[in-house]
């Protein structure tokens, strides 16, 4: 079946043309009508738009002059990227009939590349949570098992690929995202370096934290969908002038002379048993490739998510605000005043997570509060960021567990607090800017996934998918499949 | 007017009066402050907008080039001090014309701080200190159905939301309202003739805000402030802080406590009305835009638009003072657009004569056109080399005074120089003394009468007969050369 | 019993500065679940940070300008497509009382 072959491994069949993109994105298709009312990961499904550009894909395909690696690759992407003419909703209500008319740019990028977008994908409302149970809609499932939540906010775009619902997607990821329903679900799950691609059109949660990456059936795929959108953009003043390298061509280099640093820090007492047994089993699998290992302190990390559960609230009380019901979204009919209409509008329209974190943002940036709240918050950033930059003078990757147990079911963290601290390896990564992937490293005895998270340099993803390509090249993780059946 | 100030003069004699003013420069460049939408005026509501201005879901701002340019060009004109170290910051208030509800601006790290400006009032002079510059993003325009208080609906046009403004805040170093007034002209000038902003204030272009505040004269702590806005003219602010002057003077002599609030000019009234009191002040919880990296603006840059700084309207008109032998007033008339400014000196260094080209602009040219109207001064149909050549048929006698008055009407209803309208309509100076002699002695003969009284010595009479004689030349006779003629034939023996 | 870090007046305060209705059960459950958080993040100040910088930026840039040159404006129709209240040309919104 095409729908079970990796992005590289389906490039292959269209150029020796033993497929077409238009028979790949009816397979794709298909599956998911048929298995999508039992994950639930599309909110919108664009099969119409899809067979027109496979159709388009296929043209090319045919006078030999296709675009590239994701020419007629059928890829799903979160509902967070704004997409012309077909309704964003951010997992929200309040966006519930929103339709952009622009694209964001990794969107014209994707189909500049010929890429056959299948829809868009499930998510926590504003990419606030860590099982997509926030979203507005419905929760998706977990496709190993459909008890189970499949991690968050990027909920859909991991379940999606690991049930082959698309042969990739991408998602974002502000305190982990994407590292963290990767981990849940089996895949690889990237999360660039901070300003490695463009964060325009993509709607915004926490501005400083917010990146977008790929969910990849292995790592090979996740290099050649960071490459077909990576780059400078001229509208996102925060995106970096950095050139992008050829991220595939590192691949092959293995893990010999890598060295691995191994934080003591995140082994703490709440970790897994079975996770933190099948991390260390991957760190000896590394240096049984030729990589050496030592250990890395980084003392600030448990302050790293108290310091996140500032800044993001923060920066997203203050993004949120213009959801009003003036000029796009939901407005509440039959207020007697403006004030009453932005009131009520908001109320309706959001859901309790994001209430919650606009009210802890409001109040951490309200006069009085600033210096002991927000102001703080960034200077334990600059101290997160700083443990990293000492480690990374010893060591060029740091790895770790993507998260401290696997995927939960659906309604047991009720707490928000408790649902917090599920993104306590992931956060200081992102407060720090740096890129990181999680990728497969094994099951519990439950048969749910592990995730492996390896951490680099700034703007040194070919390092990290080095590291993360020479593991899974060594194990067979990503054989297993969920036994979703129709 | 007059028994205002005079009861302005009287009150401050008691009350020490503290005034600052806060301006807001619309800036003349192409495009909006973070996005490459025009900011051309009088477009179809919502034509001139895209995403980033109106605060569409996944938009993010970039920083117009341009408008950090001018900000420091002013910035450097006022005396101030550039933060190399500058940034923008998030200003969070809900309010129809603000897309994301949020204003992006400048806080703690503003473009400019601690300039000056120096003014003249009633012949003294006055530092205004000014206290910073920053630069933000405009709202966009509402449109109340009738009035704000009565309406029960609002209309909303984003075409202006993301213009660039400058915002420029004194320090409450201001007196008395003819400072004011004096402080706003002066900031107006220098902003037209760094053409960074067209200075606009019935437009908008241009807009002013005032804080003051009333303190028993020679105490140290200051009284409660009070904030006056809609003020849409230099004359308005005059009269709003005359107003205001009086009211907080009448209040604070009858034992009332000032109550800090926002007040609202209302020119058809003639008073300030209050707003619904704000006794909380906003919180608008500041905080640095993280869509934006930080500013560093090099010494190399400052410099560079240093270089580009024009002679500013005080220099110039102190220049023209001394060159020209002009007055204070004439050169403050002359200087009032770099357009006029530079027009009088191109008619100047023309024909090379400063005093009867600054009264024919003074006296003829503004009458047809406002001088401090960069643009109406620029289109004027008379070029300056033209009113120069009008100048020089007079100097040189080819015409009378008089008939170059009608000469220049012609010149600036068609656009034609002088020469061509004096040639085609024969309106030559007549100077020959002979057809003079002879046009003087039919004057003499026809209006016996007053010969006899010129002669007599009776008031009048000379005019009379001068008059006359350019009556019967269609006013072509040199006046001058028709007196002495006149003279020469009644007084002879 | 630890001092509760946040109290319904600013619980009421806060939902007005953010805009947002509340009912009472949710206010209420907003105060103790927003108590919660703040005190876990009071462990903040046990950090000494005095002489750190704060971080907006995860990565260092500065000076990130455009020129002064035009872009296309997206036409009226699409701008207001989306409009909850359109108004021929315009936005509309109900009563604007001063606050």
């Amino acid at each position: 079946m095409l729908t079970d072959l990796t992005i590289h491994e389906l490039g292959e069949r269209f150029r020796r043309r033993e497929a077409t993109p238009t028979e790949a994105a009816r397979e794709y298709l298909a599956r998911i009508a048929a298995l999508d009312p039992k994950v639930k990961a599309y909110l919108t499904v664009t099969a119409e738009a899809a067979l027109a550009r496979a159709a388009e894909s296929d043209r090319r395909f045919k006078s030999g002059a296709p675009l590239g690696p994701l020419d007629g690759v059928p890829l799903g992407v979160k509902d967070v990227f704004c997409t012309r003419g077909v309704r964003t909703t951010c997992g929200s209500k309040i966006l519930e009939a929103f339709v952009p008319p622009y694209d964001a740019t990794v969107v014209a990028r994707l189909l500049g590349a010929g890429a056959v977008i299948l829809g868009k994908l499930n998510m926590d409302e504003f990419a606030m949570g860590s099982s997509t149970e926030n979203s507005a809609y419905f929760t998706t499932r977990n496709p190993w098992d459909l008890s189970r939540v499949p991690g968050g906010s990027s909920g859909g775009s991991a379940a999606a690929v690991a049930a082959d619902l698309a042969a990739g997607t991408f998602g974002t990821d502000t305190g982990g995202s994407i590292r963290q329903p990767a981990a849940f679900c089996g895949n690889v799950g990237l999360k660039p370096t901070y300003g490695r691609v463009s964060r325009f059109g993509l709607i915004a949660f926490a501005s400083s934290l917010d990146q977008v990456g790929p969910f990849a059936k292995d790592v090979r795929d996740a290099a050649l969908m960071l490459q077909a959108v990576a780059g400078h953009d001229p509208m996102d003043s925060t995106s970096a002038a950095i050139p992008v390298p050829d991220y595939a061509a590192e691949l092959e280099r293995g893990a010999k002379g890598l060295r691995v640093g191994i934080p003591a820090e995140y082994f703490i007492e709440g970790l897994d048993p079975e996770i933190e047994a099948a991390v260390r089993a991957a760190i000896e699998t590394l240096k049984s490739l030729g990589a050496t290992s030592e250990s890395v302190s980084l003392p600030h990390t448990e302050y790293g998510l108290a310091a996140y559960y500032v800044i993001a609230p923060a920066e997203c009380s203050s993004n949120l605000a213009r959801y009003d019901g003036v000029k796009y979204g939901l407005r509440v009919p039959g207020a007697r005043d403006l004030i009453e209409m932005y009131s009520r509008t908001r109320g309706a329209g959001f859901g309790a997570e994001v209430k919650r974190r606009v009210m802890l943002g409001t109040y951490a940036l309200s006069a009085g509060y600033y210096d002991a709240y927000y102001g703080k918050a960034q200077k334990v950033r600059t101290l997160v960021q700083r443990d990293f930059q000492k480690a990374f003078e010893r060591v060029d990757v740091i790895v770790a567990p993507t998260t401290p147990s696997a995927a939960f079911r659906m309604g047991e963290r009720e707490d928000p607090l408790s649902m917090y601290l599920n993104d306590v390896f992931t956060i200081p990564v992102n407060l720090a800017g740096l890129p990181g992937v999680s990728v497969p490293a094994g099951f519990t005895k439950a048969g749910l996934p592990i995730g492996l998270q390896v951490i680099g340099k700034a703007f040194d993803e070919a390092t990290v998918l080095r590291a993360a390509g020479a593991y899974e090249a060594a194990t067979a993780w990503r054989k297993r499949k969920p036994g979703l059946a129709a | 007017m007059a028994e205002e100030k005079a009861g302005a003069r009287r009150v401050s004699s008691a009350y020490d009066v503290v005034i600052g003013l806060e301006v807001h420069a619309q800036l003349l460049t192409r495009t909006k402050m973070f996005c490459g939408c025009s900011t051309a005026f009088g477009a179809a509501p919502n034509t001139q907008t895209c995403p980033v201005c109106q605060g569409m879901p996944g938009s993010l701002p970039v920083i117009n080039r341009r408008a950090i340019e001018f900000g420091i060009k002013t910035g450097l004109a006022i005396n101030c001090t550039v933060n190399s170290d500058n940034r923008f910051a998030r200003k969070h208030y809900y309010y129809p014309d603000m897309p994301k509800n949020y204003q992006i601006s400048q806080y703690e790290e503003p473009l400019a701080v601690h300039g000056h400006l120096d003014v003249e009032v009633d012949g003294a002079a006055r530092r205004i200190g000014i206290e910073r510059l920053h630069l933000e993003e405009d709202v966009g325009k509402l449109i109340h159905e009738g009035n704000l208080e009565t309406a029960q609906s609002s209309q909303v046009d984003f075409n202006r939301a993301g213009v660039p403004l400058m915002e420029i805040v004194s320090k409450p170093d201001i007196r008395t309202s003819g400072e004011a007034g004096a402080y706003l002209r002066a900031l107006r000038a220098i902003v037209v003739y760094l053409g960074v902003c067209d200075g606009n204030m019935e437009e908008g272009s241009m807009r002013c805000d005032a804080n003051i505040s009333l303190k028993p004269a020679g105490a140290n702590e200051y009284g409660t402030k009070v904030e006056v806005k809609n003020m849409n003219s230099f004359r308005n602010v005059q009269h709003a802080l005359e107003y205001e002057i009086k009211r907080q003077a009448r209040a604070l002599d009858a034992g009332e406590r000032i109550v800090q609030e926002t007040r609202l000019w209302d020119p058809d009234k003639g008073q300030t009305i209050s707003m619904r009191s704000k006794e909380f002040a906003h919180d608008y919880r500041y905080f640095p835009e993280p869509d934006l990296p930080p500013l560093n603006v090099e010494p190399r840059w400052i410099e560079a638009v240093r270089a580009t700084l024009p002679e500013l309207p005080a220099a110039r008109r102190a220049r023209f003072m001394q060159a020209h032998a002009l007055t204070a007033y004439d050169a403050d008339l002359l200087t009032g657009s770099r357009a006029l400014a530079d027009y009088f000196e191109t008619a100047v260094a023309a024909c090379g004569k400063p005093k009867p080209v600054a009264n024919w602009i003074l006296n003829e040219l503004l009458r047809e056109l406002p001088g401090d109207d960069e643009r109406a001064v620029a289109a004027c149909p008379i070029p300056p080399a033209n009113l120069a050549s009008l100048i020089t048929l007079i100097e040189d006698g080819t015409i009378s005074g008089k008939i170059a008055k009608d000469v220049f009407e012609k010149m600036y209803r068609s656009g034609e120089d002088a020469r061509t309208i004096v040639s085609r309509e024969g309106l030559t100076q007549v100077a020959d003394v002979e057809v003079l002699e002879a046009k003087v002695n039919e004057a003499l003969s026809t209006h016996a009468k007053a010969a006899d009284d010129a002669r007599a010595g009776k008031k009048g009479a000379l005019g009379f007969l001068v008059g006359q004689v350019m009556k019967s030349t269609d006013g072509k006779a040199n006046p001058a050369l028709v007196n002495k003629l006149l003279t020469e034939k009644l007084y002879k023996v | 019993m630890p001092e509760s870090k946040i109290t319904m007046k600013e619980v009421d305060h806060v939902a007005r500065l953010a805009r947002l209705a509340l009912s009472d059960d949710e206010k209420e459950r907003m105060r103790r679940e927003l108590d919660g958080i703040l005190s876990y993040i009071d462990k903040l100040r046990a950090l000494d940070t005095v002489g750190v910088p704060p971080t907006s930026h995860a990565v260092p840039m500065t000076n990130v300008m455009r020129e002064d040159e035009p872009a296309r404006s997206l036409p009226q129709a699409d701008m207001l497509a989306n409009a909850p209240d359109r108004s021929g040309e315009f936005f509309r919104v109900p009563r604007i009382i001063e606050e």
